[in-house]
């Protein structure tokens, strides 16, 4: 079942981990967003195999926003 | 002759080599450390100016510092200024979001009223001791504010206090947090807050302005700037005022605030036994506020079904938004999915908003 990874918050994409194909396990690192100057990171909310990554590293996104799809 | 007498280097004082050393330090931890270095550069070298002998550059009427100091800080120019620009700086979304968090920003006001009380009892005035508590509040500019109005012969430890505490924030505040949390509390996920519309956003700065200053007409020069410079962001149709008061408008005050600030410290009003009870009661105020905005989350959670994680009522202090970040960095610790930035940017703001109020209450009281 596929199921995207949402952004927590706003904030700005500093940096990905993942690309469309790799497997991941849950909690593992997907991507970081930077908010209030600080370093955020999302993390896989299951196992599966990242089937979209629907950012760029410098784009802005905002809370709640589709950043990945992970399909288990 | 006369040119050897005009010669500074003779007249140095055992007490300015003593603050030479102090804005040394403010300099070395603003340039090396980057410790809250837009003010502390300024400070720092505002210090070494003013105890430079012979300058008069703090000569009343003639100096330049002395100017900068009357007509910026004395008259009440820069501090309503500094909210000026804040206010455009500011999104008030967390706060509106989670109304009931306001509380959590109101008692972290705690630590101000403790320590006035306290201070009395070590000796100082009514004026001096709510100056020194107002630093419990963590915000420079408000104390400015206040101890110009109220006791300008330590508006330089207490700004100076008011800003170390500010960046050693990630340093004081863990130890506090963790003293009075369990893991178990650190790692409670927050429900997701609603979303707030543009209108919210609007109408919050005209509706705080009528509600807080006929409520606490001192407090209006900085709530009137703060909630104008917002209503200039949330308006989104002057941009451009905006724009100049978050950034040239704010880095141009912040200049002559630090400078001022600076100025303020000579030797025969720093190096007094009663700045390093300032430095305590100070320290004393801000743990208190921390702790209080803990405690009333705590409270708060027994009588709630919808658990508040009470870290976020560490942000009540307005160290903005250190504080927040600390809570967000705190809780990620206990529960690495836990994301409480935006909730602590809730009573975060509404610290602000609280030290504010709490000037104004002194001022009305005192001033």
């Amino acid at each position: 079942m596929a199921e995207e990874v949402l952004a927590p918050l706003a904030g700005k994409v500093l940096s990905i981990a993942v690309s469309v194909g790799d497997t991941v396990e849950e909690d593992d690192e997907v991507l970081v967003l930077e908010a209030m100057k600080m370093e955020t990171v999302v993390y896989a909310p299951s196992d599966g195999e990242v089937t979209a990554v629907a950012v760029k590293v410098g784009d802005q996104v905002e809370e709640d926003d589709a950043l990945a799809t992970i399909d288990g | 002759m006369a040119f050897i007498e005009q010669l500074g280097v003779l007249s140095v004082t055992l007490g300015m080599v003593a603050m030479w050393a102090i804005a040394l330090t403010l300099l070395y931890l603003a340039i090396a450390k980057q410790h809250e270095p837009l003010l502390l550069l300024p400070i720092g070298f505002g210090i070494l100016l003013a105890n430079l002998p012979l300058t008069g550059l703090m000569t009343p009427e003639e100096g330049l510092l002395w100017r900068f100091y009357r007509y910026g800080v004395e008259w009440e120019v820069i501090p309503p200024l500094v909210f000026l620009g804040l206010g455009a700086h500011t999104d008030f979304g967390p706060l509106l979001s989670q109304p009931r968090l306001i509380f959590l920003g109101a008692a972290a006001q705690g630590g101000v009223y403790l320590t006035f009380f306290a201070a009395q009892a070590f000796g100082f005035s009514l004026e001096e001791a709510a100056t020194i508590g107002i630093i419990g509040g963590a915000d420079g500019p408000t104390t400015i504010f206040l101890a110009a109005q109220l006791a300008p012969h330590l508006l330089g430890a207490c700004a100076v206090a008011a800003y170390s505490y500010m960046a050693l924030v990630p340093i004081i505040q863990p130890p506090i947090m963790r003293l009075l949390t369990t893991e178990q509390e650190r790692a409670i996920r927050m429900k997701k807050a609603r979303k707030v519309t543009a209108r919210e956003k609007l109408l919050f700065p005209i509706a705080a302005t009528l509600v807080i200053i006929l409520l606490v007409p001192a407090s209006a020069p900085l709530i009137g700037m703060f909630m104008l410079g917002n209503l200039f962001r949330e308006s989104k149709v002057v941009e451009r005022l905006a724009e100049t008061a978050q950034d040239a408008l704010m880095n141009i005050v912040t200049i002559f605030l630090g400078v001022s600030v600076g100025a303020t410290m000579s030797a025969e009003n720093f190096l007094r036994t009663d700045v390093i009870l300032i430095f305590v009661l100070g320290l004393v105020a801000f743990t208190v506020s921390t702790a209080s905005g803990l405690i009333l989350a705590k409270l708060m959670n027994l009588v709630s079904s919808d658990k508040i994680n009470p870290l976020v009522g560490a942000a009540g202090v307005s160290a903005v938004p250190m504080a927040a970040r600390v809570v967000h960095k705190m809780g990620a610790e206990a529960d690495k999915k836990n994301y409480l930035l935006m909730f602590a940017m809730g009573p975060n703001l509404a610290g602000v908003i609280g030290t504010v109020i709490a000037a104004g209450i002194f001022l009305s009281m005192l001033g």
